[in-house]
């Protein structure tokens, strides 16, 4: 069992990550930070479902550079997302902008949603009405001759004692 | 009366089922599309300028020598296996009079050498992007990749992946008569 155990954390608190480990030297703080924004937010070709940030692929490293080198002349944050999106299409941003051609992936879920709430409310109506449902006046005549049949019945059993 | 409200009621009864087959119809579009074919934004614009040395002579390849003819610039490697797939593709495409041209993305030049000495030479030039650098302007990401370039030097198609026979016939011959035709 304690072997067992120990399999298990060796496994477990093994030092994993093996993303991509070259460091770069910022001029600044805040050209880290963007550099870092910008990273995450562009999307690796090649495995599609990483950022060029944590990708090992040898495009996303190129990416990663070419980032960088911009940001060393000075280029801004959109300039630099502009540059990705000429040459690869709006595929490589994680957050596309919203254009008549992404409008279904944008407000779908929340259509969708409203959609939902919709139904919900109507079926809740739904029920809402049957339970509060008028009766007939076949019913209430049925109701009454019940109801003085009860009384008549209770009154009998009452004039026994 | 009594027929349309059985209609009604047997309709709604259907309707989650209806929703469910929309759903069905729509995922299993999604899965037969391939989410490696991402279209390129550089499709309808001009070539973007490089400058590239050619593999195994002096001299350069720019965007100028593209513009004239119809162009076929594919890009290969030799460490691109999916390139084999393709490569008689590219040669008989070659021996009827395409320009073909390679790219030589992200390889050395004794290997892609060696590679074209083995599974024989269809390019006309073959440029060299050691580094890839040129490659990021053209938006390559993997090999093989192939442009077909009109005589106007603007970019008409990219096929992501082999070219192969459906490719061929069912895309690059109808756009190769176009562009034919808009030359005259």
């Amino acid at each position: 069992m304690r072997l067992v155990i120990f399999f298990v954390m060796a496994l477990v608190l093994s030092p994993v990550y093996a993303g991509p480990v070259v460091t770069y030297d910022f001029a600044s703080e805040e050209q880290e930070a963007l550099f870092n924004k910008l990273s995450n937010e562009l999307r690796c070709l090649v495995c599609q479902n990483q950022a060029i940030s944590d990708s090992n692929a040898d495009l996303a490293k190129d990416l990663r550079d070419e980032i960088y080198g911009m940001l060393q002349q000075g280029k801004s944050e959109e300039e630099i997302v502009e540059f990705m999106v000429v040459r690869y299409g709006d595929f490589v941003l994680y957050r596309p902008p919203i254009k008549p051609m992404t409008w279904l992936l944008w407000f779908g879920p929340v259509f969708a949603l409203l959609a939902g709430f919709y139904f919900v409310i109507r079926i809740i109506n739904k029920q809402k009405k049957a339970a509060t449902a008028e009766m007939s006046s076949e019913e209430i005549e049925r109701l009454k001759t019940l109801q003085s049949e009860a009384q008549a019945m209770k009154q009998a059993e009452d004039s026994k004692d | 009366m009594t027929q349309k409200i059985n209609n009604q009621s047997l309709l709604k009864r259907l309707m989650p089922l209806i929703i469910f087959i929309m759903l069905v119809a729509i995922l299993a579009i999604g899965l037969t599309l391939n989410p490696r074919l991402v279209p390129s934004p550089l499709v309808g614009k001009p070539v973007p300028e490089f400058e590239l040395p050619l593999l195994n002579t002096s001299g350069k390849l720019t965007h100028e020598d593209l513009k004239g003819g119809i162009t076929l610039l594919n890009v290969f490697a030799s460490w691109c296996f999916a390139c084999r797939q393709e490569h008689e593709a590219i040669t008989q495409l070659s021996r009827n009079g395409l320009r073909v041209i390679g790219f030589n993305y992200k390889d050395e030049a004794k290997d892609a050498t060696a590679w074209l000495r083995q599974f024989g030479n269809p390019y006309q030039l073959v440029a060299q992007d050691l580094d890839g650098r040129v490659g990021i302007d053209w938006g390559v990401y993997g090999a093989p990749e192939t442009f077909v370039i009109d005589h106007n030097g603007i970019i008409r198609d990219k096929r992501i992946g082999p070219v192969d026979e459906e490719y061929i016939n069912e895309k690059l011959i109808p756009l190769v008569e176009q562009i034919r035709s808009e030359q005259a």
